[in-house]
């Protein structure tokens, strides 16, 4: 798979998540500089944009990267039904180019956080949870100044309908105050995926101290390899990739038999 | 055309939650003398110096590059506009009177 990870003014996570994409799962990923046009002769097969402080968070977090030359032709890609995933600050760029639905706001806190959280994957119709199971919970950073993920009560129905609610925080976290726990949506069609936490940060042991598996699924997933997750699958958190994505992005209640991630509340500073 | 200084306030929409707001009201207002005050929000203001043939004209103006620059959020935020006659000479328009 052919990956482009468009890098922006203030991005800070490309290169992360170039080492996890290439060196680490094998994809043919490269860094595209936002402001070069995607390419024509090869062009990329999915597209990543990587979290960061695009233009130092100036108007608002991502308002002034979804202006960019690039994102021209990644909005194109997603409607040909391309993968396109959007991490922290890629996920607010997405929010503010009109791929992704609701906004991002303001921590509740006001303050930047920084922490380990816990994920329960709500969605695996996409391509980048389809190796996972439904409610299985992933340990995994998050770190964000504007990460509050906002719907208003319509908005927020729709995506529980559609299924477009991906991950949501986990185990009583919510870092940032965002609605309903949400943590990362997708587009209608399920091929553009938006989401605060950092799972180029979570994917290999060296740098997970609970566990890099699942977090690992996200890049499987993405590169079309939808091995069974290989821990044992937990009491009634059924589901898996088969499932279709429209009404699987209902909560499911319980977990108790859920790995925790060790830290659910994200530490703030 | 004459030059206008147009200031576009970007606020949350009523109901949304405003922590900065409110932490200005409860923890600095309402800890000093001034008991009549019953709210607080923060906006962003953003001044523009406009070269139109009316205040409307240059407030039409700021209002369009907002709604198409997507200067603000229309799923959280308002945007209110107003301009006034900038000064002469200055590039950066005169602070509106206070009091």
């Amino acid at each position: 798979m052919r990956v482009g990870i468009v890098v922006f003014p203030g991005s800070n996570c490309d290169r992360d998540m170039l080492h996890v994409m290439r060196d680490v799962h094998g994809m043919d990923a490269r860094l595209h500089w936002h402001g070069d046009p995607l390419p024509e002769d090869e062009p990329y097969d999915a597209a990543v944009l990587p979290g960061g402080f695009s233009y130092g968070d100036r108007l608002r977090a991502g308002a002034i990267a979804a202006h960019s030359p690039a994102i021209d032709g990644i909005r194109k890609m997603a409607g040909e039904g391309a993968p396109v995933l959007g991490v922290c600050n890629g996920f607010q760029i997405l929010v503010e180019a009109g791929m992704l639905p609701g906004a991002l706001l303001r921590n509740d806190t006001l303050r930047f956080m920084c922490g380990w959280t816990s994920l329960s994957v709500e969605s695996t119709s996409t391509p980048f949870t389809r190796a996972m199971r439904r409610g299985m919970r992933m340990p995994i950073p998050v770190a964000n100044g504007e990460g509050r993920y906002y719907a208003d009560a319509p908005t927020q129905r729709r995506l529980e309908d559609n299924g477009q609610v991906v991950f949501r925080y986990a185990d009583g976290g919510n870092p940032n105050g965002s609605t309903a726990g949400i943590a990362g949506v997708c587009s209608e069609e399920g091929n553009v995926v938006g989401m605060m936490p950092h799972p180029e940060r979570a994917a290999e042991a060296a740098i997970n101290p609970v566990d890099s598996a699942p977090a690992s699924l996200l890049f499987e997933s993405m590169a079309g390899r939808a091995a069974a997750d290989p821990r044992p699958r937990a009491a009634g958190h059924g589901g898996g990739a088969a499932r279709g994505r429209r009404g699987s992005g209902r909560r499911r209640k319980g977990g108790a038999a859920q790995r925790s991630a060790g830290g659910a509340v994200a530490r703030r500073r | 055309m004459a030059r206008y200084d147009v200031q576009a306030v970007i606020e949350n929409k009523p109901g949304l939650s405003d922590p900065e707001g409110s932490t200005i009201l409860e923890d600095l207002v309402l800890k000093g003398s001034y008991r009549g005050v019953s709210a607080v929000r923060t906006a962003k203001m953003l001044r523009f110096t406009v070269s139109a043939p009316s205040a409307r004209a240059a407030s039409s103006i700021v209002r369009r590059l907002c709604d198409e620059l997507r200067i603000y959020n229309p799923l959280v935020s308002e945007l209110s506009v107003t301009a006034s006659a900038a000064p002469r000479g200055g590039g950066r328009g005169r602070r509106p009177a206070s009091n």
